[in-house]
């Protein structure tokens, strides 16, 4: 076993993933100081062009699974246990998404390996790769050293994409037999956005609701103040999932990530999921009838009350200031 | 068709969450209560029996966890479980989320379940990854956060929310799919569930009645060597205002707003 880093790159309809561009772009970083090299794995349909340019964030090859199904983690899985048993790579590291998550846990059970997830920073100590990981509400943050191969899986957004230079890797075909079981499952349809395309990651304002907004229809109390402050409507997870608002509008893991001049959370309770997309936003208003909402741990401005009460009010308000 | 839900006992969210700076793992001292999370892949199991498509013989709920976790199988048993068991051994403490996936794989080898469900994450230090761990030691298919699940003869058609939308994956059984929040609104247990609850079959095992390796549970068995804990970087509390006259809260608000040019 070496100090390689193997980093899954996810790629879709012919652009590569930021969060698997930031993971090869740390793997780069520590694989540097750790004097060993940064790969990649690609899947499925990936042309030669597009497979070489990760060499611009910093991975020296790139291993691609022509043949391998797109989407699904089993086959990931098959593919970079086979690359990293042949290449010796004593770590995996994933970006934030939820392949990754089940690809690098996936990995450590076929591998006997250890497994991080949830990182917010990784650095050398030792010769080997140390990862940080808050706990509990972010209130807390552990640290993870691995006993044999550590595989390091990336919070959203945790790894920065630098502009990306001009080299190229070198790109090697594989061609991996995968197990029975990762053949069992085939994806039917892939990426289908439900409901209407909503533009909010240039909006400057965004209210955005949650679950207690207590049904669809909430979405209007949203919808008229974020008209009257020139904003659009943002979402929670849990209530596109519900069918209350568009998919486009969905904020946090496996959404959008924003950073408007003012984030209004109406009826949120700000789990980590829903944290990592927002909480790069200017100022953060959060309206909650539960006082011990995670939100108000890193909102700058917090209500405790209502939001029934008060979005109507703050309606008119901030239209009666603005004429 | 047999089912076998995956549940944890977890801190109640009302308690105080804590490391012991000693040991490093969560301090289990404290309110307990079954994962909230794990209540919907209970009543995902109870509408594929409900559902009428296929037969369904059982549904078992099986944890890991000190002997405290009973409570956790008996609120799982009073939603609708037939029986349960409990895999508690002191060579299991300090597991890490790959070791403990393996144990719980052992046990349902016991099982041979046609589907094991479980809840998308527990509310305490595991993350929402075991059941990817668990379909690997078991070799079947898997998919997590499953909003939608359809059942039929010896397969599934799910849906989910991925990267780039929603994902429909059609899935050979056996197979182990987590669940998310939104696949359905668990039910709450009657009171006669309740009280029936302590008289169903629940069988408690040690690592050596599931086969279970010594050398690869426990600390000496996970890969992870969990080292310090720090506090994060302090950030300035922002100002909460407890809304008691609506109109002097808008005010405020406003305010606030108009102080940081927010209302253009």
């Amino acid at each position: 076993m070496n100090a390689d880093i193997l980093v899954y790159a996810l790629h879709y309809e012919g652009a590569f993933n930021k969060n698997s561009l930031g993971a090869v772009s740390e793997a780069a970083r520590l694989a540097g100081e750790l004097g060993s090299e940064a790969h990649a794995v690609v899947i499925g349909d990936c042309p030669d062009e597009l497979a070489a340019s990760l060499g611009g964030y910093g991975a020296t090859k790139v291993f691609r699974a022509g043949d391998a199904p797109e989407g699904l983690a089993q086959p990931v899985i098959d593919v970079m246990a086979s690359v990293m048993d042949e290449g010796g790579h004593g770590y995996a590291l994933f970006g934030g998404g939820l392949l990754g998550f089940e690809i690098g846990a996936g990995l450590a059970a076929r591998l006997t390996a250890g497994v991080t997830m949830e990182v917010t920073s990784v650095s050398v100590a030792d010769g080997g790769l140390t990862a940080e990981r808050p706990i509990h509400g972010d209130s807390s943050i552990s640290t993870s050293r691995y006993k044999d191969r550590g595989i390091i899986i990336g919070r959203l957004n945790a790894f920065e994409v630098p502009a990306p230079g001009e080299a190229t890797a070198s790109v090697e075909d594989v061609t991996v037999e995968l197990s029975p079981w990762s053949t069992q499952a085939t994806m039917v349809t892939r990426g289908e956005a439900r409901g209407a395309e909503v533009d909010i990651e240039g909006a400057d304002v965004l209210v955005a609701g949650g679950r207690g907004l207590g049904k669809a229809e909430g979405f209007e109390l949203c919808e008229a103040l974020a008209d009257a402050l020139g904003g659009a409507v943002a979402a929670t997870r849990a209530v596109v999932d519900a069918g209350w608002y568009p998919y486009s509008t969905q904020i946090g893991q496996t959404g959008k990530t924003v950073a408007p001049k003012l984030y209004l959370a109406a009826g949120i309770s700000g789990a980590i999921q829903h944290k990592v997309g927002m909480q790069a936003s200017e100022h953060i208003v959060a309206i909650n009838k539960d006082a011990n909402a995670p939100i108000f741990e890193y909102s700058d401005l917090g209500i405790v009350g209502d939001l029934n009460k008060i979005l109507p009010k703050l309606t008119e308000a901030v239209k009666a200031k603005k004429s | 068709m047999k089912i076998c839900v995956l549940v944890k006992e977890v801190p109640d969210a009302a308690v105080e969450k804590r490391i012991n700076p000693q040991s490093g793992r969560m301090d289990r001292a404290g309110e307990r209560n079954l994962n909230p999370y794990d209540t919907h892949a209970i009543e995902a199991a109870m509408q594929v029996k409900e559902g009428g498509v296929v037969e369904v013989d059982e549904i078992v709920a099986v944890t890991m966890g000190p002997s405290t976790a009973v409570r956790a199988l008996h609120k799982a048993v009073s939603l609708g479980a037939d029986r349960s068991v409990h895999l508690s051994d002191d060579a299991l403490a300090g597991s890490d989320v790959a070791a403990t996936g393996y144990a719980l794989a052992k046990v349902l080898e016991r099982e041979s379940p046609d589907l094991v469900l479980l809840g998308q994450q527990s509310d305490d230090g595991e993350c929402y990854t075991i059941g990817a761990v668990v379909a690997d030691h078991l070799k079947m298919p898997s998919l997590t956060q499953v909003i939608k699940m359809d059942v039929s003869e010896g397969s599934l058609r799910c849906e989910r929310q991925a990267e780039y939308g929603y994902d429909t994956v059609d899935i050979r059984m056996p197979a182990v799919i987590s669940v998310g929040d939104a696949i359905n609104e668990p039910r709450y247990p009657s009171l006669k569930a309740i009280m029936g609850a302590k008289k169903k079959p629940l069988e408690s095992l040690a690592i050596a009645d599931a086969a279970i390796a010594a050398d690869r549970v426990g600390e000496e068995g996970s890969k992870v060597v969990c080292g310090s804990f720090k506090a994060p970087p302090e950030k300035s509390g922002g100002t909460v205002i407890e809304d008691e006259n609506t109109n002097d809260t808008v005010e405020k608000i406003v305010a606030w707003l108009d102080e940081r040019k927010l209302i253009a």
